[in-house]
């Protein structure tokens, strides 16, 4: 399987540097700097670019090109434009958006940043680019024994994929530890402690390509949530309940053969390695009613830690995870209304919470979340930093009657980077909160007067 | 049929007893009007009963969730999980699918079907409950309604001794029966929250049914017989149980046939509740024709066919004036109904129409006859006979109010006394026969007690008070003329009695809330582990839960292939269903003793004989409970003589002589050759040898048995270790596939 990708990845290589791409000749990277973080298995990559401008007419953006590998584990992309020197350098984020090329050679994949100005003619910018990358270790061996540990195939360029001409470039890669078995030698190349470093290569044509491979230890838990469906319910009695449905597996190099709980309970430190018991869960604060169980009931196993800015929710599944193992639980928790609820200037309610996923360093494969809206709410919107997928739909929840109008906000690949606030907004008439108790006590009159009338009616034909 | 009297009579005094404050102040108004007075008492009285009624009701209820409190809202034991998991699948996939399903989880390869093997009352029971919630737009899990059914139809059971006292004795003693019951261990033990079992239900259902039937004897009404003939089928559709009902009311019928106390009452009661609970009790796929099949049921039948003739005599009697004459045709018809009977009853039996009884009927009558024959039934801990203390346990004392009770009964002898007594006398048996059968006796020993606290206290208070009043209003006021005729004997020796009263009252309330705080801890301490989690106090007072079962078999159900087979000792069967949610060989519906034994050969066989085995069964994993890391005495090793005896009876080869050392069960260097190999004992300690347990002990020393294990360096061939708990409780292995034969 590596030989063939390999010869694949030579051939793309081959074909892209000699391919001519004539639009967008306007702009030029005077100097490219990628760092390359495998420490996780979540790959960020830090890229600084210094772009300038040798065309005639002002460029109002510029493009970020990805190989089709990349593109569909692409959980990120984010840029900041620099300004300022070395002290007092500010930083400006700029507006990225996934862009189709149709002249892209071998279904490469791009980014269009905006710059905040359109670059005049002569003119350079410092860029920030940060991307991350999701799946993109592949544990090899593919199967590993308890003792063993686990290594991974990350692939990349050594020379950054760009439709412009980069005229210098460096690429390191920083390994979790200095346990690197191989990695493919493009001149010059090195090694020292931790980090490989790739370059520096000097004035690369656009759609330059040179495959890498690096082979190297990485133990650090592989925690993929398959699935989380978290629903919030809003209740305008005082308290937002949340309630997290997750799928968690480790995403590593699967467990082969026996588990031994000898060997996992005394010689901890080289046996299961790769695995992994302990999860961080990051709450809000003020958090309480936290409880944590699955299927077939609580699970014991769990601390919580309440502070100010944050709560932390330490846990551990039933078992310890081991290469594709799966757990499944629900964490679920409540927190008081008036942190998360406001009413917006134009007489709207909107709730401002927190997207993505609470678990630290884990990479979420598909996101449901499903903010709950209290019955007789009325034209939600959801305002989302990026894009996610929305739908309407209605859950019958205690003593409802019209059903609660539930806004489902769904979305694939994401990383903790996602953790950013979203808001929903709608309308609610606070007369709908009396709904309920009305209902409660209109029944429990109804008993009563029942009973009232049961003792005092004779329904006897003959009297006595 | 002296109810018009009685409530008055019988109901201040109670209002006095129960709350001697509140019907003191209504004594001193008594000057002002006596007919408004009347009607008020009357009223008092009905709001102290239903308050106290609904206290008890609320009691009962809350009693049963420690269990929630200590541990969590959760299904318990072993029979639970089955119900919980059928229960599951009644409400997500509705009743016709229910009624049809073929479950091909369980007795791999044989498969169960469902619908016709299990009592449905305790499932559709709580589907409707859960569907009403539902309707009621109460959005609760199906889990929160199991759990809390036991606890809600005890409460119902509250009201029904309420009743049923009511009927037999009177008000106080009902109210006093309510109480008992509510928080008696004996009925405890079985219907705490989370013990989600049919004898949860099953005992209202029995209860309902004595006391609607008792009600139609006394009444002779179609209608009480009709509400006997339902409460009868709920029974029948709810618990194996039903069967002492089929055959305690035929008794008593003859009974009372014998005391010459045969009434047209009787015979409206019993042939309306036989015929129509039998038609009913027919539509319960798994009892079916039994009624009319099973030996059993014949006495109920038998019973039948002799009030008819009882019946016709009676008209033959009418209709002919010569005693003589009536003699003859006696003698004739009686001979002549005998021998119809015999011979019908000969011809079924020999032709194998009516089956004989059951190896578990014989077991009730003779105890001893589980042990020789059916070691299934004997292995099990609940079908032990019960132990002296454990009546102690379960009543308290009640196991002294009982006999003053009967005293009472005896004393007031009618159709109702007779039936509670018959109840509580036979009921009393079978609990000894049988320690899980204690439940069954509970509600008689409750009402029989009640009978004798009521009366006691009723006698009591009525001296106390014709004392008080003599002095001072004489003979005017009305407590009942009856009574106080018969007091004015007893007043010769004035001081002496008083004081006796109230020393006996104290003594009687000092008892009574021994009893109550006996009831809770016994609640607390011992009826309330759902025994899935376990749980033990650290070296620093600190709670330990060991949560091994659940782990293993939710590892079991998110790591292993959907189609795996599971291999353990029944016992788990049930479990691993419904929370690993894969198939398995046998399970606690214990109805096919072939197969059971041959996972009893397994494990006791060697472990290539074992592999065989596996095979021909397509094991996947095989599951075994070990106790020897944290002290759990109830693992897999203590019930090996159980494996090794039911093997032993379907296969020869197996012999339980092999397994032990001068008829001794060791596990250490001493135990035979046979233990120390057998599949069991490696799956048990494999690895263990390596593994200090205890500081200051050998490596290797199990804490359940307290002993250094004899075989330390075992090796696997055929199977290796999948999953070990972190207490070491459950470990799983797993089947290797065969090697290539090359």
């Amino acid at each position: 399987m590596p030989a063939r990708n390999w010869i694949f990845a030579v051939a793309v290589a081959l074909f892209l540097s000699l391919s001519t791409f004539s639009s967008a000749q306007d702009l030029q990277i005077v100097n490219a700097e990628r760092r390359i973080d495998l420490s996780s298995h979540i790959v960020k990559a830090f890229l600084t670019l210094k772009v300038e401008n040798i065309g005639k007419d002002p460029a109002a953006d510029m493009l970020l090109a990805f190989p089709p590998t990349q593109i569909k584990n692409l959980a990120m992309v984010q840029a900041l434009a620099v300004t300022g020197k070395k002290k007092k350098k500010t930083y400006l984020p700029l507006d990225v958006k996934p862009s189709e090329q149709p002249d892209a050679p071998n279904d490469a994949g791009y980014f269009l940043v905006s710059f905040a100005t359109p670059l005049g003619p002569g003119e350079a910018v410092t860029l920030e680019v940060l991307y991350i990358l999701t799946h993109s270790l592949e544990p090899f061996p593919v199967e590993i024994t308890q003792s063993e540990s686990q290594l991974v195939y990350y692939r990349d360029s050594a020379v950054v994929l760009s439709p412009y001409r980069i005229k210098q470039q460096t690429t390191f890669f920083k390994t979790p530890s200095t346990r690197v078995e191989s990695f493919t030698s493009v001149e010059p190349a090195n090694r020292a402690g931790k980090e490989i470093k790739y370059g520096a290569y000097e004035d690369r044509v656009p759609y330059s390509y040179a495959p890498v491979i690096v082979h190297f230890e990485n133990n650090s838990p592989f925690a993929v949530v398959e699935e989380l469906v978290r629903e919030i319910e809003i209740s305008h009695w005082g308290s937002l309940q949340i309630t997290e449905n997750y799928r968690l597996t480790h995403g590593g190099a699967r467990h082969k053969g026996v588990f031994s709980r000898v060997e996992y309970q005394s010689r901890r430190s080289i046996s299961g390695s790769s695995s992994f018991n302990a999860l961080l869960a990051v709450l809000p604060p003020r958090v309480n009613s936290v409880y944590y169980r699955d299927n077939i009931g609580n699970i014991s196993t769990s601390h919580l830690r309440t502070g100010f800015k944050k709560s932390e929710l330490e846990f551990e599944p039933r078992y310890p995870l081991f290469g594709g193992w799966k757990a499944t639980f629900i964490i679920g928790y409540r927190v008081p209304l008036e942190d998360y609820l406001f009413e917006a200037p134009d007489g709207r309610r909107y709730l401002n919470f927190t997207f993505g996923c609470p678990l630290v360093e884990t990479i979420v494969n598909k996101l449901t979340l499903k903010v709950v809206l209290p019955e007789g709410s009325k034209d939600p919107s959801a305002v989302l930093p990026f894009a996610v997928n929305q739908d309407l739909q209605v859950k019958y929840s205690y003593l409802d009657i019209v059903g609660r109008t539930v806004v489902v906000l769904q979305k694939d690949n994401v990383v903790p980077t996602h953790n950013v606030p979203f808001q929903v907004y709608y309308t609610f008439k606070p007369i709908y909160m009396l709904a309920e108790p009305l209902m409660l006590v209109s029944a429990f009159f109804f008993v009563f007067v029942t009973s009232l009338a049961y003792v005092h009616i004779d329904l006897n034909i003959v009297k006595k | 049929m002296g109810g018009k009297q009685d409530p008055t009579a019988n109901g201040s005094p109670k209002s006095e007893s129960m709350g001697a404050k509140k019907a003191s102040p209504d004594l001193l108004n008594s000057s002002f009007s006596f007919k408004s007075l009347k009607l008020k008492t009357k009223q008092q009285e009905l709001l102290l009963r239903v308050s106290i009624l609904g206290l008890v009701y609320v009691l009962a209820f809350i009693a049963r969730l420690f269990s929630v409190l200590r541990y969590e809202s959760m299904i318990h034991e072993f029979d639970p999980y089955f119900n919980y998991r059928t229960t599951l699948y009644l409400t997500e996939k509705g009743f016709y699918e229910f009624w049809n399903w073929f479950d091909s989880e369980s007795w791999y390869p044989l498969g169960r079907i469902i619908g016709g093997t299990l009592y449905p009352g305790l499932m559709v029971t709580a589907a409707l409950i859960y569907w009403t919630l539902r309707f009621l737009r109460f959005f609760v899990h199906i889990r929160e309604v199991c759990v809390l059914t036991a606890p809600f139809f005890a409460s119902n059971t509250t009201i029904v001794a309420y009743f049923f006292g009511k009927e037999i004795w009177d008000t106080g003693a009902g109210l006093v029966a309510a109480a008992l019951i509510a928080i008696c261990p004996g009925y405890i033990s079985r219907s705490v929250a989370g013990s989600y079992d049919n004898e949860a239900v099953a005992i209202f259902a029995l209860l309902l049914t004595f006391y609607l039937f008792v009600k139609a004897v006394k009444t002779g009404s179609l209608s009480w017989a009709l509400g006997s003939a339902f409460g009868y089928f709920y029974m029948v559709s709810a618990w194996g149980g039903y069967v002492f009902i089929i055959n305690l009311v035929p008794l008593y019928v003859l009974v009372l046939l014998i005391t010459g106390r045969y009434s047209m009452r009787l015979y409206v009661a019993y042939n309306c509740m036989y015929i129509l609970g039998m038609l009913l009790a027919m539509q319960i796929r798994f009892v079916g024709f039994q009624h009319v099949q099973s030996g059993e049921h014949m006495g109920a039948m038998g019973v039948f066919l002799l009030m008819q003739v009882f019946y016709f005599l009676d008209w033959v009697k009418y209709q002919l004036n010569d005693t003589k004459l009536f003699q003859t045709f006696l003698r004739i018809t009686v001979t002549s109904a005998i021998l119809v009977g015999g011979i019908a009853l000969g011809v079924g039996t020999a032709s194998g129409y009516i089956s004989p009884w059951t190896g578990r009927f014989y077991s009730l009558l003779d105890p001893t006859y589980a042990k020789d024959h059916i070691p299934i039934i004997a292995s099990v801990s609940e079908h032990q006979p019960t132990a002296w203390s454990s009546f102690m346990f379960d009543y308290h004392i009640l196991l002294f109010l009982f006999p003053a009770g009967l005293y009472f009964c005896f004393k007031r002898l009618s159709d109702a006394t007779i039936f509670i007594v018959m109840y509580g006398l036979t009921s009393l048996y079978f609990a000894g026969v049988m320690v899980r059968l204690i439940l069954v006796a509970t509600p008689a020993v409750c009402l029989i007690s009640a009978i004798a606290v009521s009366a006691t206290v009723k006698n009591l208070t009525s001296l106390l008070r014709t004392k008080q009043k003599v002095p001072q209003t004489g003979s005017t006021k009305g407590v009942g003329s009856s009574k106080s005729s018969s007091k004015v004997t007893l007043d010769q020796s004035q001081p002496f009695q008083k004081n006796g009263a109230i020393a006996l009252l104290v003594g009687v309330f000092y008892l009574l809330s021994r009893y109550a705080i006996h009831c809770t801890w016994v609640t607390s301490e011992a009826y309330s582990s759902p025994s899935i989690v376990l749980a033990a106090r650290g070296a620093h007072g600190n709670r330990i839960i060991f949560d091994d079962y659940r782990e293993a078999y939710y590892w079991l159900r998110q790591n292993t292939p959907t189609d795996a087979k599971v291999m353990s000792w029944w016992d788990y069967g049930y479990q691993i269903t419904a929370m690993g949610n894969r198939t398995v060989i046998v399970d606690n519906n214990t109805w096919n003793n072939t197969h059971i034994a041959t996972v009893g050969r397994a494990m006791s066989s060697y472990e290539d004989e074992a592999y065989d085995i596996m095979r021909s069964l397509d094991v996947n994993y095989v599951l075994v409970v070990f106790g020897g890391v944290t002290g759990y005495s109830s693992d897999d090793i203590n019930k090996f003589l159980w494996m090794v005896r039911i093997g032993g009876g379907v296969y020869p080869v197996i012999k339980e002589p092999d397994y032990l050392v001068n008829g001794e069960f060791r596990v250490d260097k001493g135990a035979s050759p046979k233990m120390l190999n057998c599949l069991m004992y490696k799956l048990c300690y494999y690895r263990f040898g390596e593994l200090v347990t205890e500081y200051g002990k050998p490596t290797g020393y199990d804490r359940a048995r307290g002993v250094e294990i004899g075989n330390k360096d075992i090796k696997l061939e055929h199977l290796e270790e999948a999953y070990t708990t972190s207490n070491w409780i459950v470990r799983i292995y797993r089947v290797k596939p065969p090697t290539n034969r090359l």
